[in-house]
């Protein structure tokens, strides 16, 4: 019997885009850019389109995708898993409320404050683990959310399991949506060029693969882990407050573990090892968990099997697959 | 006298509910996060197995025990080994799993009080004038017999040897003759048996919830990693120290506090000695 087996090539219009002739013609510009820009016109046409519950969708699906780029972000370019990403949010969103609560600050004020000083929190909080290697990390950060609800239902400090309702809402719902979409855009441009031009990108992937070798550059690994997650955490904390000023009202649910374990579930679906991965599979994940929405918690089921179904089976992800696909073509060869 | 009293119970059932993942996580170096899951899960069948199927009591233990070390080695042989010497693929792996029985679980109706395990025996003893009841006796017993086995297995047994062996240097145990994955998937099969012994014993005491899954989950993970991650002697010396912890806080601040207290442990712990308390074997490995 005649053996074949299949042989991938680059598609020459790849071959021709990797190198400076990429300029000289609009094919292979459009070659280059078209996807990022395709991916940019869908986002920002979507909420012009989209019935008004979709709408509504879309904001949350905003939110969750500014989280699983957050976290994705830490396990693909820093090595850091975070299974409390929850914590981002409800340290986030509770910041925001107190905020505009007590001191009645504006949502324009209390949500980049919350996202810095909440960053900043969460990195002291999760110092002590980070010159450790190993499961240290996760296994900090998952009982973080769960030991601050304990807290906040035992003692009833900032309204209890009540939560703070009667916060300022934002304005209307163009301003919702397009705030969410341009911010996970600016994360997702500034974070790319981050990792793949700057040169504290090289050191998170040093950090990731070898640390020792990051040590004997005379780098401290602990202050560029600190580092990492100050950013990862500012763009969790964005999305609480976020979340807050969506609703009018802060409370422990910002601490559930929906905003833990979705992130996680698109990275490992949209694609590992990728910036645009995680928000692929945020943005496609969020709508099938919505129309799941009547089966209550067996939608955490459903992301849960989904995610140990990639990281075990398909462990490419969307967009590492489409990106093949995109770049190479395939084809059936004799051996 | 009751501080200490119920300090001990309490850092017994720590060491109970700690051990499986302390064991599992030394041997095969697999962060067995579907630990609290298979806690509750083993609580659940034998509920059914107890009420629905109407099985003898002793029976039904011993079945949801077995059937909690199959799903272990399951979980191991399907899924964990496909993704070993990856530790970010690991964690989600195990996570995902034990996420995804604790939330079918719920939609399956595990809350309020309607489960509930029946105590072994009822009834109540004064010692030294505190009262303590026989179900909290039993699982001091249990505890103390579960560690007195478990360090007899691993130190004359030949399984128990391999156990050891593989968790010491993974690469000369297979130059002897060790099949490794073998001995990983028997670890991580005890650590569920143990993990749903513990359920079996613990449970008694309160209703059957997924909360608690995570809880447990968390003081395992507590005191493994203050003891010192992959030695399980350090958990049983790190479980004592939670344990008094805890009621000593429930005692003089207030209730509630377990978690908050396991949390602080850790982090001490991390800034003082990053390895844990007996953490010596794979310290130079962990610490940048």
């Amino acid at each position: 019997m005649q053996e074949r087996r299949r042989e991938r090539l680059d598609r020459g219009v790849k071959v021709r885009s990797d190198t400076i002739y990429a300029v000289s013609s609009a094919k292979e510009i459009l070659f280059l850019v078209g996807p990022g820009l395709a991916l940019v016109t869908v986002l920002l046409i979507l909420p012009l389109i989209l019935p008004p519950y979709w709408q509504k969708v879309l904001t949350i699906a905003g939110v969750y995708a500014l989280l699983a780029v957050s976290f994705g972000f830490l396990a693909n370019f820093v090595g850091l898993v975070n299974l409390g990403g929850a914590m981002f949010v409800g340290v986030g969103g509770y910041i925001s409320g107190v905020l505009n609560s007590t001191l009645g600050l504006p949502p324009l004020l209390t949500i980049p404050i919350a996202s810095v000083t909440g960053a900043l929190l969460c990195t002291l909080l999760l110092l002590p683990c980070l010159p450790l290697r190993g499961v240290y990390f996760a296994v900090v950060s998952f009982i973080y959310p769960l030991a601050t609800v304990m807290i906040i239902s035992a003692t009833g400090v900032w309204g209890g399991t009540d939560g703070i309702a009667g916060l300022n809402v934002l304005p209307n719902v163009w301003v919702n949506q397009y705030v969410i979409i341009l911010v996970v855009l600016a994360c997702m441009f500034a974070l790319t060029r981050l990792v793949n031009h700057a040169d504290i990108g090289l050191v998170f992937r040093g950090v990731k693969d070898n640390e020792l070798a990051i040590r004997a550059s005379a780098l401290n690994v602990t202050w560029y882990k600190a580092q990492a997650v100050f950013i990862s955490a500012a763009m969790g904390c964005f999305g609480g407050a976020y979340l807050t000023h969506l609703y009018g009202w802060v409370g422990m649910s910002l601490f559930a573990m929906d905003f833990s374990i979705l992130p996680l579930a698109a990275t490992v679906v949209g694609g590992t090892s990728t910036i645009y991965g995680p928000l692929v599979g945020a943005f496609l994940l969020v709508p099938i968990s919505e129309s799941l929405r009547s089966f209550g918690t067996l939608r955490i089921v459903f992301y849960s099997v989904v995610m140990v179904f990639c990281v075990v089976f398909w462990t490419e992800g969307i967009m590492n697959y489409l990106r093949r696909r995109y770049e190479q073509f395939e084809r059936w060869v004799r051996v | 006298m009751e501080l200490l009293i119920y300090g001990l119970i309490n850092s017994i059932s720590l060491v109970l509910m700690s051990i499986g993942f302390a064991l599992a996580y030394g041997v095969s170096r697999v962060p067995n996060f579907a630990h609290g899951a298979l806690y509750i899960l083993s609580g659940y069948l034998t509920w059914i197995f107890l009420n629905r199927l109407q099985m003898p009591y002793v029976l039904a233990i011993i079945m949801s025990l077995l059937v909690a070390a199959c799903i272990g080695a399951m979980l191991y042989r399907s899924i964990l080994i496909r993704v070993r010497g990856m530790p970010i693929s690991e964690i989600i792996a195990s996570f995902g799993v034990g996420v995804a029985i604790l939330e079918l679980l719920r939609w399956f109706g595990l809350r309020g009080t309607t489960y509930m395990l029946p105590p072994f025996a009822k009834g109540m003893v004064y010692i030294g004038g505190v009262p303590v009841d026989l179900q909290r006796l039993i699982i001091v017993g249990a505890g103390i017999a579960v560690v007195a086995l478990l360090w007899f297995f691993t130190h004359y047994t030949k399984i128990g040897l391999a156990l050891r062996a593989i968790a010491q240097n993974e690469r000369a145990a297979m130059v002897l003759g060790i099949n490794a994955d073998l001995v990983a998937t028997i670890s991580v099969a005890l650590g569920s048996a143990l993990a749903g012994l513990a359920a079996v014993l613990l449970l008694p005491l309160g209703n059957i919830t997924v909360q608690t899954g995570y809880e447990v989950l968390i003081f395992a993970i507590a005191v493994s990693v203050c003891g010192g991650l992959g030695s399980w002697g350090g958990a049983v010396v790190a479980s004592f120290l939670i344990g008094l912890a805890q009621i000593t806080t429930v005692t003089y601040i207030a209730s509630h506090y377990h978690l908050v207290v396991a949390m602080l442990t850790i982090i001490l712990i991390l800034i003082l000695k990053p390895s844990g308390l007996f953490g010596r074997q794979k310290e130079l490995e962990e610490r940048v």
